[in-house]
């Protein structure tokens, strides 16, 4: 790959996800985002994710809000009753708890509640993550907690080409999909996504195929699990990662082939440990493959704490690539 | 904008039959719960019935409505077909949400009917959204959230009222004030005198009215309906109201003061309005009667049909949680 070759030109994650919103509004009017700060004179999004939309769609197909999260969600699922595919924007996924009654007992349930007779076909977008410094109310993964909605989907993307697949899917689905966008990767350049291009949620991708060990994650912990994929292998181990992109609905299928392969599974993710994804995941995997696992299912998150500033403990906090390594060694060797 | 000329014969006879149709409604409802027939927490409206019959002919069946659990009065007078109502509150496959919501999640979109939430104050963010979908759509629709005075005290009212007039929604915000807030009393738990006066907070009108005078709230919400067909924003309407029943019925109420409760029901709505339009000459005894006994006859009817028809197929347990991915 050439600098001069555009077509295969690297994005960041930030400008992918600003094109695939770009590109669903252009094709269907009935798209709309609102947030905080996201038409351009409020400077198209505090990370810039929504940048240029509002000169491009005009100021009433995106708006920005007050700072006020129910209002935001609020809004988002009246219009999309009536006909409309609002991407409503919560800045950071710890602000989605102002709006939590209107995302979970709301957004999620209508559709049931009312026998199929209504649907809110919603993308919440938020972002988080630790390396920021941004301490313990602006760094959460609570991929966990919407997950365990009935009613909710929930995406994670990795990299440039799933975020713009991922998001057309979002904005196509009948259902509310809750988006949560890694903000340490934002700014890593990916290969691009085709126009068009839609990943269909629930869908897993194998990034790396290996025999020994299945490494499962998603968001940005997929490029930890690719470099301990690295190291391992020049220690003679061979890890399969299995980017899962979706958490709401996973896919069973991908990872229990996997596991069924390789006889070992880790899961890692940059949420605290307990009562998370991997904890759901293990239980399924040990109910379906009980004779055929090698050894016990490890589990490789964050500390259960609430994510410190100090980076000395932010690093403690955070699983990485060294830990996931760590923990796939022992696991084969013993 | 115009200053509303009041209801003509025809609508005031109009708003009396929607409100014997509630009232009805409830007294039947009441019984149905006392008698084991109909199992339901049950949030009885009973006082409050003016309050939707008579703003709700402002409306047409393309405007919207988000109501809360104390609703059903609200989703009658919107349009909600008794058949409908009955069977979902007895929990049959015939029900308008085939047994999935119940009581307090009505929902019946050909009539506007979009969200019944059980949810205190969740009516208003909701019901913005639907205004921002008329507004964008310039069909000229309005909607309508209907809620208590205690939910002026919860953090959505604030949000959504000031968001509904940064953006001037077509939207309504009606506060039904019955004086309490499940068992506490309005003064103990609001610090205004009058929740009206909370608009001027938020630059929108606020209209402070007699919720039980049927001329008095129709006009209140005729100028609410044309100031947001005219796109001039939302008005909060606080209509003054009393509930004859504790907050769920059966309850002891021991809360509620004695004397001013014995005092509301005699003041009693419904016979002074049926007593008026006769006196006035607007409606005679036969005919007022006659509209009543075929209400009570609907009613019977439907609640009938509902302990005839089936219970939902329990394969419906899984369905509707998520739809079909085109």
């Amino acid at each position: 790959m050439s600098d001069t070759d555009t077509a295969v030109k690297p994005v960041m994650v930030v400008a992918a996800i600003n094109q695939a919103l770009a590109d669903a509004m252009a094709d269907d009017e009935k798209v709309l985002i609102l947030g905080e700060d996201v038409a351009d004179p409020e400077g198209g999004g505090v990370s810039g994710v929504t940048k240029g939309l509002s000169s491009r769609f005009g100021d009433n197909r995106v708006k920005s809000t007050p700072i006020s999260e129910q209002a935001i969600i609020g809004a988002a699922i009246g219009a999309s009753l009536v006909g409309y595919k609002p991407v409503a924007e919560i800045m950071m996924m710890n602000f989605t708890t102002v709006a939590m009654d209107m995302i979970v007992n709301h957004a999620a349930k209508l559709r049931y509640m009312s026998g199929g007779h209504t649907n809110v076909p919603i993308v919440i977008r938020c972002m988080t993550g630790a390396g920021f410094g941004t301490g313990g109310q602006h760094s959460d993964f609570w991929e966990a907690w919407f997950s365990h909605v009935a009613g909710m989907k929930v995406v994670l993307p990795s990299c440039s080409e799933d975020a713009y697949g991922l998001m057309r899917s979002a904005i196509d689905d009948p259902d509310p999909v809750l988006f949560i966008e890694a903000m340490p990767n934002y700014w890593t350049p990916f290969p691009p996504a085709e126009t068009g291009h839609r990943v269909p949620l629930g869908k897993a991708r194998v990034r790396q195929e290996g025999t020994d060990v299945t490494i499962v994650t998603y968001s940005r912990m997929v490029n930890e699990a690719l470099t301990a994929a690295k190291t391992l292998a020049e220690a003679g181990i061979s890890a399969e990662v299995v980017d899962l992109r979706t958490v709401q609905p996973w896919d069973e299928e991908t990872v229990l082939a996997s596991v069924a392969k390789t006889g070992r599974l880790i899961v890692t993710h940059e949420a605290v440990t307990p009562f998370g994804v991997g904890a759901e995941i293990a239980a399924v995997v040990q109910e379906k493959l009980f004779g055929k696992l090698k050894g016990p299912v490890v589990r490789v998150g964050a500390a259960f704490t609430p994510v410190p500033f100090s980076k000395p403990l932010e690093s403690a906090y955070l699983p990485d690539a060294a830990k996931i390594a760590d923990a796939a060694t022992k696991l084969v060797k013993g | 904008m115009t200053i509303p000329n009041g209801p003509d014969g025809p609508t005031q006879v109009e708003i009396f039959r929607r409100m014997a149709l509630l009232k009805a409604n409830d007294d039947y409802t009441r019984k149905m719960v006392t008698g084991g027939k109909l199992f339901i927490p049950y949030y009885s409206y009973r006082g409050q019935e003016v309050i939707p019959a008579a703003a709700f002919v402002n409306l047409t069946d393309q405007d919207y409505l988000c109501t809360i659990y104390r609703g059903i009065h609200d989703l009658l007078s919107k349009g909600l077909p008794l058949k409908d109502l009955w069977a979902e509150i007895a929990g049959r496959k015939t029900g308008s949400c085939g047994g999935k919501g119940g009581p307090m999640h009505l929902t019946y979109p050909e009539k506007g009917v979009m969200v019944t939430t059980g949810i205190v104050g969740s009516s208003m963010p909701i019901a913005n959204g639907l205004a921002w979908g008329a507004q964008l759509s310039g069909d000229g629709r309005v909607a309508v959230a209907t809620f208590g005075d205690a939910a002026s005290n919860i953090g959505a009212f604030h949000e959504s009222l000031n968001m509904a007039s940064v953006w001037k929604l077509p939207v309504i915000f009606l506060c039904q004030n019955n004086t309490f807030g499940e068992h506490t009393p309005y003064a103990k738990a609001t610090s205004v005198e009058k929740i009206a006066d909370r608009a001027i907070a938020y630059g929108m009108p606020g209209i402070h009215v007699d919720g039980n005078d049927p001329i008095a709230m129709y006009n209140a919400m005729a100028e609410a309906v044309a100031r947001a067909r005219a796109g001039e924003g939302p008005t909060l309407i606080e209509a003054m109201t009393y509930r004859f029943h504790g907050h769920v019925f059966g309850d002891k109420d021991e809360y509620m003061d004695k004397d001013v409760k014995k005092q509301a029901i005699a003041d009693d709505p419904y016979p002074r309005f049926r007593a008026k339009l006769i006196a006035d000459g607007t409606a005679t005894e036969d005919a007022l009667a006659k509209i009543e006994a075929d209400i009570q006859a609907e009613i019977e009817e439907a609640a009938n049909a509902a302990w005839e028809a089936e219970f939902p197929d329990v394969a419906e347990l899984t369905t509707d949680v998520y739809g079909e991915v085109a």
